[in-house]
């Protein structure tokens, strides 16, 4: 990147010690937000007129192979109009409720960023409207998949694996936007239909 | 009574299969020719979800063309397909729909699975692929490659013809449905993961705990 992307100085003057550390690895700027401020510190990166982070590029986490280090959660923002990138990051120690709030509030396209970083890692954030898994499907009970202590080939066995997988009602994966399922309603897990309920999705009946 | 038959008495245990109808001059002449037609007019319902799928492509198009061998109808309906054609890598969330694809296509059919990883999961050994379709489906017939030349599908598909014009009408089992049992598998679970298990390389995957 060739202009200085990021200035680090406002948002240290707005936030404080919320601003954990920073740094710039590759070009890229990088800054640690205190879980319990990130949420506010988001909305001002969004919403500040001299920041304008309108753009959510990803939302992932990592996981290190050395077990004392936290686990993070990655925000990759960028500013369209200003044309600068930046990479948000929460530590998450792994005695620690692996909470975050989630940013669906502040930008939709979280939605689905959101549910594969619970998918994968087993992040739950708070505040989601439709918190469920998006690649394993609903039913999945063998854990968090990306996560360092998943075995490569899963907890259960190849058969058990295929007789889970074959009990599995195709249909009961989708939400209301991704399919009509009105018919299959009643096969749906008894928390599913609880959400759809609520009518985030539309109603079924 | 005493006029039992002790050869027949011996004998009470043995389960013998016999067919319905045995071989004869006319259902050996039926056979030839309903072979011959269902072996030169075979619909194939394709199932791509992976590279694999980019091959197939290329054997149903201009160049290659299985139109050649009676394929001429790509059957995008399980219910008018005679061969489902598993090309790519099929994933335990795919399990449910190739099964019930295959429960919904009549009788007779056939299954070809293209590729390394249809056929045994391939490179991807890890939590979230069937180790061969095989433990979901029956297969008749495999094509190795990853993925195969379009002369490799077009090899396995011949062999298919050459199985299905030494089948007979007199032999029911050939047309029996080998539904998921109650144990929720098609194959009984010990095979299941007899079939998985880890072979080549990934034997030596340690990163797996």
């Amino acid at each position: 990147m060739s202009s200085p992307s990021f200035s680090i100085s406002s948002l240290r003057a707005e936030f404080g010690s919320a601003i954990e550390r920073h740094l710039v690895s590759c070009g890229d700027t990088i800054v640690y937000l205190a879980r319990e401020r990130a949420h506010d510190i988001l909305a001002w990166l969004k919403e500040t007129p001299g920041q304008q982070f309108n753009y959510l590029t990803d939302i992932t986490a990592v996981e290190y192979r050395d077990p004392e280090r936290p686990l993070e959660v990655v925000y990759q923002l960028r500013s369209l109009n200003r044309r600068v990138d930046l990479r948000a990051k929460i530590a998450l120690n792994k005695w620690e409720p692996m909470e975050v709030r989630s940013v669906w509030d502040l930008w939709r396209g979280a939605d689905w960023l959101e549910r594969e970083a619970y998918d994968m890692f087993g992040i739950v954030f708070i505040g989601h409207p439709d918190l469920r898994r998006i690649l394993m499907w609903e039913t999945y009970a063998e854990g968090f998949p990306l996560r360092k202590e998943f075995p490569l080939r899963g907890h259960f066995s190849r058969a058990e694996q295929t007789r889970q997988a074959l009990a599995a009602n195709p249909e009961a994966h989708y939400s209301m936007e991704e399919l009509s399922i009105a018919e299959a309603y009643d096969e749906l897990p008894a928390d599913m239909r609880e959400r759809l309920a609520r009518g985030e999705r539309g109603f079924l009946k | 009574m005493g006029l039992s038959n002790p050869a027949s008495e011996n004998r009470a245990d043995e389960v013998t299969t016999v067919s319905s109808m045995s071989p004869n001059w006319v259902t050996t002449r039926l056979d030839f020719l309903t072979n011959w037609a269902r072996a030169n007019s075979l619909w194939p319902m394709p199932f791509g979800t992976a590279c694999c799928a980019i091959e197939y492509m290329a054997t149903a198009a201009s160049r290659f063309d299985i139109a050649r061998f009676g394929m001429e109808r790509q059957s995008f309906s399980p219910r008018q397909a005679d061969v489902l054609i598993c090309a790519g890598r099929l994933p335990f969330k795919l399990a449910p729909v190739i099964r019930r694809i295959w429960d919904q296509m009549p009788q007779p059919k056939w299954s070809i699975s293209m590729g390394a990883c249809a056929s045994s999961g391939g490179i991807f050994d890890n939590y979230s692929m069937v180790q061969g379709i095989d433990t979901i489906i029956p297969v008749d017939i495999y094509v190795p490659g990853c993925p195969p030349r379009p002369e490799g599908l077009l090899y396995g598909i011949l062999l298919l013809h050459k199985k299905i014009k030494g089948e007979s009408i007199t032999d029911d089992l050939l047309r029996e449905e080998q539904l998921v049992g109650p144990s929720g598998l098609f194959l009984p679970p010990d095979r299941v993961d007899e079939l998985s298990e880890p072979f080549g390389n990934s034997v030596h995957q340690t990163r797996s705990a």
